[in-house]
């Protein structure tokens, strides 16, 4: 189990375990679950009420299935926390808070000041995304 | 021989192993023989070499021919920009690739 | 031409210091090179043959004098004294140092120039029609669509690691100047039957070397949902394109293995859902952009005769002008292909001079064109004989537009380290082979297209002649195909047969357009015959004279 080494959240973490998204529909109290790659993230959406965490897992850094996966959910209203695991990297920080993830736990672990340096780097964005920011285009015809 | 080969971290330029470090030379490449693998794990984690490889070479006269034409292009520079190669002078430099 | 605001400027700027601190970890070891080449990736930094390379990307082909000046300076400043064009309309250093990347970077960023997304899994430098605001077969402009997709690209966050590159072209005309079809997603603005501008989507299409047309996916989107769209095709792709093997993680083959039926089926569903998203641009946006791109202030009454009195001159125009459709206008295109020469490598000087021509006779603007040439889009009738003078005497005069001197190739195993051959030495002979202007002229149109690998990046499959290089047990080898074409008559080349060594493949070029000279009928182009004809009386012209070695 990595641990977690950033989280945005005020709420207490959730401490159940992660299953995977096959046990998931069966176990009609699960709280948290993890999404692989592989995994359609729409499979959830009819639980979102009763999760707390989704792990995202990301096996290698250059698969970006979780990035969608991400958005999928909080496009769909989850509010819960989401969580990147695996091999993520401080360069990949930054757009997968926009896809909405709000905790990470990367299996190596970040140089803190890296880290802050890379969240903190772009002012505006173009896109509207899932983490709310207003894109350039709602800023230049506010 | 096993020669070794890649590209210097910051500069890009082409380095082979001579035994001791990395020359512009392909002339100065030394047979790494059962060593290649160990060398080459060394010397990438200490950045002194970026993307290496072991590669098969013969020695001739003055100096070593990589046995594919990649690495002979690399050895000398672009065929059709003779004036960048190492061997700007050289008439027959560009046939040695071939 | 679009012109950056703050946020824009902003955008770049940041990009710069962030390439900096991303290089810096990689020189202090903080970052391994695994880690660190899907990021200098993604700012147009290879590892080639004899360097880094660096690409810098030129907005759908698109730049001012300003802009090109730097980048002739770059060229002394941090390369060896020339840059090389390329066929997604962008430049390319040869010979880049990773410490001053950033530095070349941050000189870019003074003209509102990038590498950003030049390379790597992600959406690319979007391409456009080298004609756009000056044909006279145009809708309308299609630059400002295209500039609207290139924010909502850049640094999207769902689409940084794509299963693999991703290629946008939008043209806003019937003939297709930019191979849109050959496009991962290629985009054509129309109008509807009630006068609305819509983008027409194609989607799948690609070279490499499972080259296919992309089928039409939707026939008409709003403009108001352009980017909608358009996000519903990336993420059906990013969450089910194949990510098992890199030779099928291209849009093209998800697109060909779920059918187009079902892969628009899936695109309409996202489609919907996104729609509820609030993630388009008001419209507003796009009428920001489109005045960027307003027509120059022309001089209506300049006159639309010219004096051709002189042979070489009058040459030059038939070839390299194209109309405009402003009366006493032209549109020029300078070739960087002359005889024995390396397409689409200019010096920093003939840069420069390009530069401050675009700024003296063509309202300061200058296109790159897929065929890695340069365009003027806007030149005076009036002014063309002078402009010409200057250009000849800069080397820059070559009059052989879409002939068979008009070599696309890819730099190949001179400088690629994905290259099996060269592809260079062999434009320079072919070029040479056919170096008598009255020969090519018999010849007429004929596009030749050289790929120095199976990735195709000199366009072989969609050349009227292409020529693949393969290696063959460390000897380089080269495949001849016929009949492809990129325009709106899309197709992709047939191999002839066996392939021949570097001398051998010059002859097959040879006996293919004796071929095409001994049966045109007309006004037949090569393609055109070649299509009447069939492939079998090539190959037997080219396989007559003795066995191939191949």
């Amino acid at each position: 189990m990595v641990e977690m080494q950033l989280r945005f959240r005020s709420d207490e973490p959730v401490g159940d375990p992660a299953i995977t998204v096959d046990n998931f529909g069966e176990q009609t109290n699960a709280a948290a679950v993890r999404i692989e790659p592989g995994d359609d993230a729409r499979d959830l959406l009819p639980f979102l009420d009763r999760l707390k965490l989704v792990e995202v897992n990301f096996p290698a850094f250059t698969d970006g299935r979780g990035y969608s996966a991400a958005r999928v959910l909080r496009e769909a209203g989850y509010q819960g926390e989401l969580r990147a695991v695996g091999d993520v990297l401080v360069d990949q920080l930054f757009a997968m808070r926009r896809c909405g993830f709000d905790s990470f736990a990367p299996q190596a672990p970040l140089d803190p000041a890296d880290a802050e340096a890379a969240l903190a780097r772009w002012s505006d964005v173009y896109q509207a995304t899932a983490d709310g920011r207003p894109a350039i285009w709602a800023l230049r015809h506010g | 021989m096993k020669i070794l080969t890649g590209n210097d971290l910051k500069s890009g330029a082409v380095v082979w192993w001579d035994g001791s470090g990395w020359s512009l030379h392909v002339a100065d490449a030394v047979d790494a023989g059962e060593q290649a693998d160990a060398i080459l794990a060394t010397e990438s984690a200490a950045r002194r070499v970026n993307a290496a490889y072991a590669i098969d070479g013969t020695r001739e006269d003055d100096t070593v021919r990589p046995a594919h034409i990649k690495d002979r292009i690399r050895a000398l520079g672009p065929t059709v920009r003779m004036d960048l190669t190492l061997k700007p002078a050289d008439p027959e430099a560009g046939s040695w690739v071939i | 031409m679009y012109k950056y605001d703050s946020y824009d400027q902003a955008m770049v700027d940041t990009r710069v210091a962030e390439f900096r601190d991303q290089t810096r970890r990689r020189i202090e070891g903080h970052l391994t090179e695994d880690q660190f080449k899907p990021l200098r990736l993604m700012n147009g930094l290879y590892l080639q043959l004899h360097a880094y390379m660096l690409r810098v990307a030129i907005p759908y082909g698109t730049l001012n004098s300003a802009q090109m000046r730097v980048l002739g300076d770059i060229a002394d400043k941090y390369d060896r004294g020339y840059g090389h064009f390329t066929t997604r309309q962008n430049i390319q250093y040869n010979w880049i140092k990773l410490d001053e990347a950033p530095d070349i970077l941050a000189d870019l960023a003074t003209v509102e120039m990038h590498a950003i997304q030049t390379s790597g899994n992600c959406i690319r430098n979007i391409s456009s029609d080298q004609y756009a605001g000056a044909a006279a077969d145009e809708l309308v402009d299609p630059r400002p669509y295209a500039e609207l997709l290139r924010q909502w690209s850049s640094f999207h966050p769902e689409f940084v690691t794509l299963p693999r590159k991703f290629k946008i072209a939008v043209i806003a005309s019937d003939t297709d100047r930019a191979a849109m079809r050959l496009h991962d997603i290629g985009i054509q603005i129309v109008k509807n039957a009630a006068g609305e501008l819509g983008a027409r989507f194609y989607a799948g299409g690609g070279m490499g070397r499972t080259p296919m047309i992309a089928p039409m996916v939707c026939d008409f989107v709003p403009l108001d949902q352009l980017i909608t769209y358009s996000e519903a095709c990336l993420r059906v792709y990013n969450r089910y394109g194949r990510r098992d093997n890199k030779y099928k993680a291209r849009i093209k083959i998800l697109v060909h293995e779920l059918g187009r039926d079902e892969y628009v089926r899936q695109v309409e569903e996202e489609f919907a859902h996104l729609l509820t998203q609030g993630i388009e641009p008001p419209i507003a946006e796009l009428e920001r952009i489109v005045p960027f791109f307003a027509d120059p202030a022309y001089d209506v009454a300049a006159p639309d005769t010219l004096d051709r009195s002189d042979p070489d001159f009058a040459l030059w125009l038939d070839r390299n002008c194209h109309a405009h459709k402003q009366p006493g206008y032209s549109i020029v295109t300078i070739s960087l292909k002359p005889v024995g020469g390396i397409p689409g490598d200019a010096s920093a000087d003939q840069i420069r001079l390009m530069a401050d021509l675009g700024r003296d006779y063509s309202f300061d603007e200058l296109r790159v064109t897929h065929a890695q040439n340069i365009v003027l889009p806007h030149v005076r009738k009036a002014d063309l004989y002078g402009l010409w003078q200057q250009l000849d005497a800069a080397g820059l005069g070559t009059a052989n537009l879409d002939q068979i001197g008009d070599i696309i190739a890819c730099p190949g195993l001179d400088y690629c380290s994905l290259a099996n051959a060269r592809s260079i030495p062999l434009a320079q002979k072919i070029s040479e082979r056919f170096a008598a202007p009255e020969r090519q002229a018999a010849i007429g149109e004929l596009k030749l297209k050289i790929s120095g690998c199976i990735n195709a990046c000199g366009h072989h499959h969609a050349g009227h002649i292409g020529i693949l290089g393969v290696d063959k047990k460390g000897v380089e080898n080269y495949q001849l195909s016929l009949g492809g074409s990129e325009g709106a008559d899309t197709s992709l080349g047939k191999i002839t047969g066996p392939g021949f060594d570097e001398d051998g493949i010059v002859d097959a070029v040879e006996a293919a357009t004796d071929v095409y000279l001994a049966n045109k009928q007309g006004g037949e182009r090569f393609l055109d015959t070649y299509r009447r004809i069939g492939m079998e009386p090539f190959k037997d012209a080219i396989y007559a004279k003795e066995p191939a070695n191949g």
